[in-house]
């Protein structure tokens, strides 16, 4: 526990203390209960004890399970809830923020031996992670199109973004967004080909989260701009990663999606 | 793709097209999105999934932490809900979980 930087009671140092006494066996069955507790008459309390590290347990898995509903579904929950064990017992929370646990767990799903015959799990985590990052990202007003038609045809290519506070791109070697949306619909589906890659673009320009997958070359596209690259370079890019480009689609899209909140001429761009 | 093709003429040309009279001017609003996926119309950036912040807004966002008792199974097996089963990973083979016989949570 680092040293508090501003002066406390002597009763509340006393019970930081005992906080840090009570913890440490919460998610680790190894170590015995702590000496501060004991049962009626000086008894062991290990039952009552038992009762917190359930509940502290259950809690975490149940986080992640409402996180991740998707990437549940795929393995099914008994599994899930397996692997989110071991997940929580070695990657406890930092954050007192609940919405904020989970954001090790796509990587953690990755090395996971027993998934590895679902190599785009993790990704479809990723996904979801970013959802939820999406959902309590704070409010902005999206980028409306006459902002951009309004800048001189001669500084375009000067032109940097600002991204929206929402906005996530997760890229994928995997069908990612097609196996998430699927998943969070929690309807029946057909055959699913897992190869295809795909990128998903994640937005919240006002109070709804949408999921899009990305056309060829959109998220080297998108990746620049939010870079706080300007417009030309991230076209440079995009061409340079996959011919299929499409500039007049792309910029529709990022538009019509969301992604950024304003758009401003750098003094100092090129000028090619 | 040349340099001569990134003119600022072809940028100016594209943002024009993109967002000129008729076409996309602004942000779509959440029925825009829910009646393009109804639809079927695929866009550039097609929705893939919109909405449902209803009943999936995280954890913390329910009332939590009652006793619920969480049994551990002494293996871990198959589980014939998980949908794996319906997706193709390449190679054309299915996906499926591999059964732990160690590490097992204690």
């Amino acid at each position: 526990m680092p040293e508090p930087v501003i002066s406390i009671s002597e009763t509340c140092r006393e019970r930081l203390g005992y906080a840090a006494a009570f913890t440490p066996a919460l998610l680790d069955p190894e170590i015995g209960e702590p000496e501060v507790i004991a049962g009626p008459n000086g008894k062991s309390a290990k039952k009552r004890y038992d009762v917190y590290r359930n509940n502290v347990t259950v809690s975490l898995i149940n986080a992640l399970s409402d996180t991740f509903p998707a990437t549940q579904r795929i393995v099914g929950e008994e599994f899930f809830r397996a692997m989110a064990r071991l997940h929580v017992r070695q990657s406890p929370p930092t954050s007192p923020l609940l919405s904020d646990y989970g954001r090790d767990f796509p990587d953690f799903i990755e090395d996971f031996e027993h998934a590895r015959n679902l190599p785009y799990l993790a990704d479809v985590a990723r996904i979801e992670r970013a959802w939820l990052d999406a959902y309590h990202a704070a409010d902005a007003a999206p980028l409306h199109g006459h902002m951009l038609t309004a800048i001189p045809p001669e500084t375009l290519g000067q032109a940097v973004f600002t991204t929206h506070p929402a906005t996530r791109v997760v890229r994928s070697r995997f069908a990612a967004v097609t196996i998430f949306s699927v998943n969070r619909r929690n309807e029946p589906f057909g055959r699913v080909k897992a190869g295809e890659p795909e990128d998903a673009l994640v937005t919240r320009p006002r109070l709804e989260v949408f999921v899009r997958r990305l056309p060829p070359g959109g998220a080297r596209f998108l990746e620049s701009l939010m870079a706080g690259e300007p417009f030309r370079k991230a076209v440079d890019a995009a061409l340079e990663e996959d011919g299929d480009f499409d500039l007049t689609a792309n910029i529709s899209g990022v538009i019509e999606a969301g992604v950024f909140t304003a758009v401003m001429v750098s003094e100092h761009g090129d000028n090619g | 793709m040349t340099r001569t093709a990134l003119s600022a003429a072809y940028l100016a040309g594209a943002v024009a097209t993109a967002l000129g009279t008729g076409a996309i001017a602004g942000p779509m609003t959440e029925a825009e999105a829910e009646a393009a996926m109804a639809a079927g119309k695929e866009k550039c950036y097609g929705v893939s999934l919109a909405g449902m912040n209803d009943c999936a807004a995280g954890p913390g966002t329910t009332c939590q932490g009652t006793s619920t008792v969480d049994f551990q199974g002494n293996a871990w097996t198959l589980v014939p809900g998980g949908t794996c089963a319906s997706i193709q990973v390449p190679g054309g083979r299915t996906g499926s979980l591999e059964p732990l016989d160690r590490d097992l949570p204690t």
